[in-house]
């Protein structure tokens, strides 16, 4: 079994404060593995667990992302594989899928590639069904659970969360699978696991490596280009007090303006 | 010259935050209101190797270096002392001083299980007569055929209703002072051991502080730690290595301080401007800067310390002494910033407070280090080299599995 995890490196939103806005945070703060990547990476061990085999972790980004792949190959990845040149910069998502695409394939036989849900920063969630789309297999998204997954036969059988419900897939493998938190709880690293990432000497694929037209990738190829990325308006609520006789009078009162309003 | 933590050290950190974020804060602040010790974190712990995180893989540690101990620490007080103060006595004050004293046979038989958790381990040193001057203790312990009979009793010992093995300090010649103490490793089932908790502290509620009993215990001959009369020795040195995880911790107790204190100065206004913009509000908060920063640094250079394998017991006495004063204004100043709010449980700070008195006190008071720092200038006190030293970290050695 050859299971890949993508994992991308994004700004840590848990240190926004005042002194540090979205726009800072992106351009210079701490950053970390994903959030959801963690549950894709747990999803490929616990996969390695019961049926042998390898897990690669992959990631596009520059070379401080190799951050976010040490944390994979501490939490018990066998490899982890970086994709970075200056070529790749502003790209949008489908220009990031192509150059993952190629990694995955230079990478040799797979049987499963596991993304997060949507990142953290971009949030489009559409890299995972961009790269099933590119490298033709099928794309399972917010999945919370593997029913079954048969790596002789080739197929797999999951639950996605929808509003309100579970839908239960099937299809065949290889495929792209993007998971949702609900599906397993993200292990620990090992002391052991991070002695190993420490040492571990990560590959970084260029464009060249994988034999990508510069054209076709980064800010020269993207069909979406951000003209602008701005911290969203200050909130300005007013705040107003319902005085009253009694608790009855008040709640009464609250009742009427809230139903004024729309609210109920 | 270095400054910043290797790869290996910021995933460990990162590993440490999060377990003591996610399943440690949460727990202790309903164990703290219970004055109960939250039993299941211990198995946690175990399974991560923070119970053993710097003892060599072969004597089921996790085989990482002295500044990773230091980090364990710090990320756990960070949480709350109590989960610090298990790392103290077990990691520190205990295995590790049978990793530097012990025997083989010792290493195996008691160092292996507690490295990897499987066994919890305390220092007994106080006695209700005896705390920083530990020669007057009177616990005792009597030759018989080929072992001792131990009979005493110690107080003050963390995790004495939770532990399995004790390390226990009681003298061979009762006429002598400090040279006549031996140590001794004790286990919960030899007869005549019996302890019980001490309730009514002002801190660490969601840790166990209790009391040893030692009536007419069989102690066998190969439970002697070190030889007979290097009881002292072996306690002093057994310090060297708490007082490390007591200042590493204190730091992380800061930490934990400083980021509600800046938090909740951003937030709470008062005559019609942030807390954070009056001035000496921010003066509280860059006190709180300043010794953290400062404190980090040396707490950091003990580790080096150690893992270069040089004697650190005046460093380390230093990094204990300046670092637990730093927490106590610290906890303090928070307490300060968020006001009434800040003296009331709803946030941690209180909580913070009432812990880091005990780390003032413990492990030598400051008065006993501040003794020790001026007799070390005036060239009063020196110290010799000992049979055994702490070795210094190698980490082939460490992660070698035989
Ligand atoms: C400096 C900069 C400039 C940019 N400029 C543009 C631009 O001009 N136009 C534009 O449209 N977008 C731009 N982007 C956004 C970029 O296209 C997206 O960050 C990227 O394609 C992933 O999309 P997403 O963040 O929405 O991830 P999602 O699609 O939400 O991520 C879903 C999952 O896909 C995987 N994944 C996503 N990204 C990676 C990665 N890099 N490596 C490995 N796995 C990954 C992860 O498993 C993740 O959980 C820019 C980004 C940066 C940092
Ligand atoms: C929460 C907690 C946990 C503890 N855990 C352990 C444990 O696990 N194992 C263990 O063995 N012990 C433990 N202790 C005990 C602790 O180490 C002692 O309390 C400490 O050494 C001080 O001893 P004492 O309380 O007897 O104070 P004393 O020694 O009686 O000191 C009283 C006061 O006199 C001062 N003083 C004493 N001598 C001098 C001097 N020569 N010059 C100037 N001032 C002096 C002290 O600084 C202090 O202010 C713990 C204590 C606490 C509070």
């Amino acid at each position: 079994m050859n299971a890949i995890a993508l994992v991308k490196h994004v700004p840590d939103t848990a240190q926004l404060s005042s002194a540090l806005d979205g726009l800072k945070l992106m351009a210079e703060g701490p950053r970390i593995i994903n959030p959801w990547d963690e549950y894709a990476v747990e999803e490929c061990l616990k996969l390695r667990e019961a049926h042998g085999g390898q897990v690669t972790v992959l990631s596009l980004g520059p070379a401080q992302a190799t951050e976010a792949l040490k944390q994979g190959l501490a939490m018990g990845a066998d490899q982890a594989v970086l994709v970075s040149d200056p070529a790749f910069e502003g790209g949008d998502t489908l220009g990031t899928a192509r150059a993952l695409a190629a990694a995955i394939t230079k990478l040799g036989t797979w049987d499963i590639v596991i993304a997060g849900r949507s990142a953290l920063d971009g949030d489009t969630a559409q890299t995972a069904i961009q790269v099933a789309a590119l490298l033709g297999v099928p794309q399972l998204t917010y999945v919370a659970h593997i029913r079954e997954i048969n790596f002789e036969a080739q197929t797999i059988s999951v639950e996605r969360m929808l509003e309100g419900g579970r839908e239960v897939l099937t299809s065949r493998l290889p495929c792209v699978v993007s998971v949702v938190k609900e599906i397993n709880e993200p292990r620990y690293p090992s002391f052991m696991g991070i002695r190993k990432a420490a040492k571990a000497s990560i590959p970084a694929w260029t464009a060249a490596d994988l034999n990508l037209d510069p054209a076709t990738v980064g800010a020269a190829a993207s069909g979406v280009s951000w003209a602008e990325v701005s911290l969203p308006p200050a909130r300005e609520g007013a705040c107003q007090i319902i005085t009253g006789d009694t608790p009855e009078a008040m709640a009464a009162a609250l009742v009427d303006k809230l139903m004024a309003e729309k609210i109920i | 010259m270095d400054f910043v933590l290797n790869d290996e050290h910021k995933m460990v950190q990162k590993m440490v935050r999060d377990f003591a974020q996610k399943e440690a804060a949460p727990l202790i602040k309903e164990y703290d209101r219970k004055r109960e010790f939250p039993m299941q974190l211990l198995p946690r712990m175990a399974e991560l190797g923070l119970l053993g995180v710097c003892i060599p893989v072969k004597y089921g540690g996790a085989g990482m270096d002295y500044i990773s101990l230091g980090i364990v620490s710090e990320g756990l007080e960070w949480a709350d002392s109590s989960a610090r103060e298990t790392i103290a006595v077990h990691t520190g004050l205990n295995s590790l001083t049978i990793f530097q004293w012990g025997t083989e046979a010792q290493k195996q038989r008691y160092l292996a299980p507690q490295a990897r958790g499987e066994k919890i381990a305390c220092f007994g040193l106080t006695e209700s007569g005896a705390g920083s001057d530990v020669g007057a203790m009177t616990s005792h312990a009597r030759r018989q055929g080929d072992g001792y009979v131990l009979n005493g009793e110690k107080m003050w010992i963390t995790l004495a209703d939770v532990a399995d093995n004790f390390l226990v300090f009681a003298k061979t010649e009762p006429g002598e002072g400090n040279r006549g103490i031996s140590a001794f490793i004790v286990e919960r089932g030899f007869p005549g051991v019996t302890t019980g908790t001490i309730h009514g502290k002002m801190g660490v509620h969601a840790s166990n502080t209790g009391w040893i009993s030692l009536n007419d215990v069989f102690v066998p001959a190969e439970n002697l730690l070190g030889q007979e009369g290097e009881g002292f020795k072996i306690a002093m040195s057994a310090l060297d290595s708490g007082r490390y995880t007591v200042a590493a911790g204190a730091v992380g107790l800061m930490r934990a301080c400083l980021e509600e204190a800046v938090g909740y100065a951003q937030e709470r206004e008062t005559f019609g401007k942030p807390i954070g913009q009056h001035q000496l509000v921010q003066q509280l908060i860059a006190r709180m800067v300043q010794r953290i920063e400062l404190a980090e640094l040396y707490v950091y250079k003990v580790g080096w310390l150690k893992n270069q394998g040089s004697r650190n017991t005046r460093e380390t006495s230093l990094a204990k002494w300046y670092t637990t004063e730093a927490a106590w204004a610290t906890a303090s100043d928070a307490v300060q910033v968020l006001g009434a709010y800040g003296y009331s449980d709803e946030y941690n700070v209180e909580r913070h407070l009432r812990n880091v008195k005990g780390s003032v006190i413990y492990e030598g008071t400051s008065q006993i280090h501040e003794l020790m720092q001026g007799a070390y200038a005036l060239g009063y006190r020196r110290d010799k080299p000992l049979r055994c030293e702490l070795p210094a970290y190698d980490p082939e050695v460490w992660q070698a599995e035989e």
